[in-house]
């Protein structure tokens, strides 16, 4: 009985996260209102299906009862997440909502699958940050004077890093994190946001010439520092942020060819010039030829994905735990592993979606600042989606970016929370434009119907 | 713009994945590295290995109580190449595990089983390998150390490939401790086919030769009167048994296997050419083979001193080779200079007989130019016909071959012998090299072993 559950739940984690992934898209096109609740109501029975499913496969697996607590403060939580945010924000986007809880969903199943303890820690910072993020989208439509000062967390952040550069500690190669008492924090997951806020000011307030290049020597300097400290993903992140940040404000062509050259450039230079650099693109161009050392990382998660092939190995039937790190670079090996190929290209589209509906948020927002965030944060995103999966499955070298709200990792979940409640604050301040406008116009009309009203009514008056 | 510039990366990133999954991965996950492998075992029955006619070389068997038992029908003949799975795995063993481990049966069926909790049956694996090839060269080396291989000219298939002395992989359990124990010296383990490395003696004056064709276009001219040593400084080169030559040309002095004639010409060459060469034939670097095997090297350089130069010239000195890569050395010289990459794998099958995967022969590369490979191919000949390996000109097709007796110690009594050569008849040509460790001479020793695998091959044919 057992095995013909677990048997049988590989196949519904595939169809249930089709249907989800159709969804994401499908509900977008839908013109009645009943039928777009009814769309994200599906969304929401169908990310507490997959998640009971896999709590319940785990329990029959170990037989551990603390599963099915651990099971159930997940599910009262993501509740109290989808059922407050709609009570406080009546008017949130609903499909960041959704898989902002469907990615978290299926980052405690993997986690909790690959280490218990970690996925304890990963819930509890996601619970902390969680209930944070519910003042967020007001503090966002507070937040309009940051737009006046942006050289102070500019220059900060910038600051921070370099701190983290020269003292840090260093995990893997690479130096990300500073040790405050028992915390170990990653400041680059913060400043990430500081840098697009910065970026978003500085763009906002002017595109003359002189002042770009002034933005564009502090945004190099990020992503200096971090090629320093060797955190190579992070660098790349903040560049490619940068440019599509550069080019939507300015709308020249010419910078970001000219940033894409000078990027070009820079990777050819830190190739020559940095061994760890070499070692990533050795490790990525022919990983079977080092797999006792460089490659051993890529190719143990080529095996993993190869052999989930396309329907998995079945939750807890797989050995993923064999890809040193797993649960920061290479969770999106587990999954495909363990829930398949077919599973794992929803996953991508799901992210997808999240990335898409961002940047069409930002672009129908019309203040400067608000819209450039939107589009930095989106961009963020949906790129370091990119270099972790292109990483994973060898598309690309591998950078040892985390997977947003999947991968372990404290200061990563909180900083991707933070990130999408301000991309929902700056959502409902694009609503709020609109009523806004709406209002504007009908004021207009009132005014319009009134004058005209009275107009006759003089003229009325007039014969007598 | 930047919607469709980064949704672009995304269809790319799922194409690449896609592609991942359908075409790379079954390649990528056979590796020995993949320890994942093991975990299939848990569901898969694992397949038998097949020689290239049918005949069942590895198979499971699922005793009474449910329990499963690897078993070798020809005991300790194959043990080698098809090698053993319950500790560890090698040979054939490990280049099919994956394989042997999956299972094309019928997906209806599959799913059933999975459910039932039953194992599926693993695919089959046919291999190149010749059982009467394979007893010939297997018997013919009874009693001594050494190796043989068997190559088929075009196509590369390995036909047979055997390692003295040898073990019973369905003993191996048994025997395991015994096997790995200090006290046993003759590293039955070890794939000597592949794995040994020996001096190549007499065998590597075909490369001295094609050098020397390369550097002189007037080689026919060459002459050399043989006194039964020669002397360069204070070191002396001796002929086999101190033998007088004489007068001699090229092609006399390749045949008779002359030390003094290539002493004297291996202090000729150009050592950067002849390095070069030698890198051309795989010495020094990876060979396209997939189970493990140990590099030849060649070290020559422009500081080596003359009486380096001059045992180099006749194969003994630094050089060292295994027997598979001499046997693919001979083999690029009968198919025209091109080599065909060695392989095992014949194709796979389900279960049921259901045809999943062939394997197709693979070019290498050229070795050398077509003209250099047919001179190579003549002076060959004329060793059969009338130098070291006159024991081979009545089996009436013809043979080209070179002998080589390598000495190894001080002790010059017990020397490796050599054999390496090809049937040139123009159909189904086979290369066969012999080594035999710590006997005497080439034409003494490996010749006949040789002798008895051409038979074998006449007869089949």
């Amino acid at each position: 009985m057992t095995n013909l559950i677990i048997e049988l739940s590989k196949y519904a984690f595939i169809i249930l996260i089709a249907l989800y992934t159709f969804l994401s898209f499908s509900v977008l096109k839908k013109r009645d209102q009943e039928e777009i609740d009814h769309g994200w109501r599906m969304q929401n029975f169908l990310t507490f299906l997959i998640h009971l499913l896999a709590y319940a496969v785990i329990y029959l697996k170990t037989g551990q009862l603390k599963f099915l607590v651990f099971y159930l403060l997940q599910f009262v939580l993501l509740q109290a997440v989808l059922v407050l945010t709609r009570v406080i924000y009546p008017m949130i986007n609903q499909l960041v909502l959704n898989n902002m809880c469907f990615l978290l969903a299926v980052g405690f199943i993997i986690l909790t699958r690959l280490n218990y303890d970690k996925a304890v820690r990963q819930f509890q910072m996601a619970a902390i940050s969680l209930i944070f993020a519910m003042v967020i989208p007001v503090l966002v439509r507070k937040c309009l004077f940051l737009q006046n000062i942006p050289w102070i967390y500019g220059g900060a952040g910038l600051v921070i890093l370099a701190a983290v550069a020269v003292f840090g500690d260093t995990t893997s190669g690479a130096k990300l994190s500073l040790n405050i008492g028992p915390v170990a924090l990653q400041p680059s997951e913060f400043i990430k946001i500081s840098f697009v806020f910065f970026v978003a000011a500085r763009l906002a307030k002017s595109t003359v010439f002189k002042e770009v290049v002034l933005t564009t020597i502090l945004a190099a300097l990020h992503v200096i520092v971090l090629v320093l400290s060797k955190d190579l993903g992070g660098a790349l992140l903040f560049f490619v942020t940068y440019l599509v940040m550069l080019y939507v404000a300015t709308r020249k062509k010419i910078y970001f060819l000219a940033g894409m050259g000078a990027g070009c450039l820079a990777a050819y230079v830190a190739y020559f010039l940095f061994s760890h650099v070499r070692v990533r693109v050795l490790a990525w161009s022919n990983p079977f030829s080092v797999i006792d050392n460089e490659g051993y990382q890529i190719t143990q998660s080529l095996f993993a994905i190869g052999t989930g092939r396309w329907f998995g190995m079945g939750l807890c039937q797989g050995s993923p735990n064999k890809i040193p790190v797993v649960d920061q670079d290479f969770a999106f090996s587990a999954i495909a592993e363990e829930l398949g190929g077919i599973f794992a290209i929803c996953l991508i589209l799901i992210c997808m979606s999240c990335f898409i509906m961002f940047v069409n948020i930002a672009m129908q927002i019309k203040n400067n600042f608000y819209k450039y965030t939107a589009l930095g944060l989106g961009t963020m995103y949906g790129f370091q989606v990119f270099l972790t999966i292109g990483g994973a499955v060898k598309f690309i070298p591998s950078t040892g970016v985390t997977l947003p709200l999947i991968s372990y990792g404290g200061s990563s979940l909180v900083s991707t929370i933070a990130m999408f409640a301000i991309i929902q604050g700056m959502y409902l301040l694009k609503e709020d434009e609109e009523l806004k406008i709406e209002k504007e116009r009908r004021a207009k009309k009132a005014k319009l119907a009134k004058a005209r009203s009275k107009k006759i009514k003089t003229e009325k008056e007039k014969p007598e | 713009m930047v919607t469709y510039l980064f949704v672009g990366l995304f269809t790319l990133l799922i194409g690449y994945f896609i592609y991942f999954n359908a075409v790379l991965s079954p390649d990528v996950i056979n590796n020995p590295y993949n320890s994942r492998q093991d975990t299939f075992a848990d569901r898969i029955v694992r397949g038998n290995i097949l020689a290239s006619d049918g005949t069942v070389l590895a198979r499971t068997d699922i005793n009474s109580d449910g329990t499963e038992t690897r078993s070798y029908p020809f005991d300790n003949m194959f043990a080698h190449v098809v090698g053993y799975s319950t500790r560890g795995k090698t040979g054939i063993e490990s280049l099919a595990n994956f394989n042997l481990l999956t299972s094309n049966a019928f997906i209806g069926e599959r799913i059933v089983n999975e459910i039932k909790e039953e194992k599926n049956l693993g695919d089959n694996v046919t291999t190149t390998l010749d059982v009467d090839l394979q007893r010939t060269a297997y018997d013919a080396l009874s009693g001594q150390k050494g190796a043989v291989v068997v190559l088929e000219v075009k196509t590369g298939k390995i036909l047979a490939m055997v390692s003295r002395p040898d073990f019973n992989p369905n003993r191996i359990n048994e025997d395991w401790e015994a096997l790995n124990s200090e006290t046993d010296s003759d590293s039955v383990l070890y794939n000597r086919a592949s794995q040994g490395q020996y001096a190549p003696g007499s065998t590597f004056k075909i490369i001295t030769l094609l050098e020397y064709i390369r550097e002189n276009s007037n080689y026919e001219d060459f002459d050399f009167d043989c006194k039964g040593s020669l002397t360069e400084g204070n070191y002396t080169i001796n002929c086999y048994g101190k033998t007088v030559h004489g007068q001699e040309d090229l092609k006399k002095s390749f045949a008779k296997s002359c030390n003094g004639a290539f002493a004297s010409i291996g202090l000729s060459l150009d050592t950067t050419k002849f390095n070069e060469t030698c890198q051309q034939l795989l010495f020094n670097t990876e060979l396209p083979f997939s189970i493990p095997y140990s590099k030849s090297s060649f070290t020559l350089n422009e500081s080596t001193v003359p009486a380096e130069r001059m045992m180099t010239g006749i194969g003994q000195g630094e050089t060292l080779v295994s027997p598979l890569h001499m046997a693919m050395i001979v083999s690029s010289i009968a198919n025209e200079g091109l080599l065909m990459e060695p392989y095992l794998l014949e194709h796979v099958e389900s279960y049921t007989g259901e045809n999943i995967k062939t394997f197709t022969p693979s070019v290498y590369g050229n070795l050398m130019t077509e003209e250099e490979a047919s001179i190579l191919t003549e002076y060959m000949e004329e060793v059969v016909e009338s130098g070291t390996g006159r024991k081979l000109n009545d089996l009436g097709f013809l043979v080209a071959g070179k002998t080589g007796t390598a000495e190894y110690s001080s002790d010059k009594s017990k020397s490796h012998a050599w054999f390496a050569g090809f049937s040139n008849t123009g159909e189904e040509d086979i290369a066969v090299c012999v080594l035999v460790e710590e006997v005497g001479s080439g034409s003494e020793y490996a010749v006949p072993i040789a002798r008895k695998v051409f038979a074998a091959w006449d007869a089949k044919r």
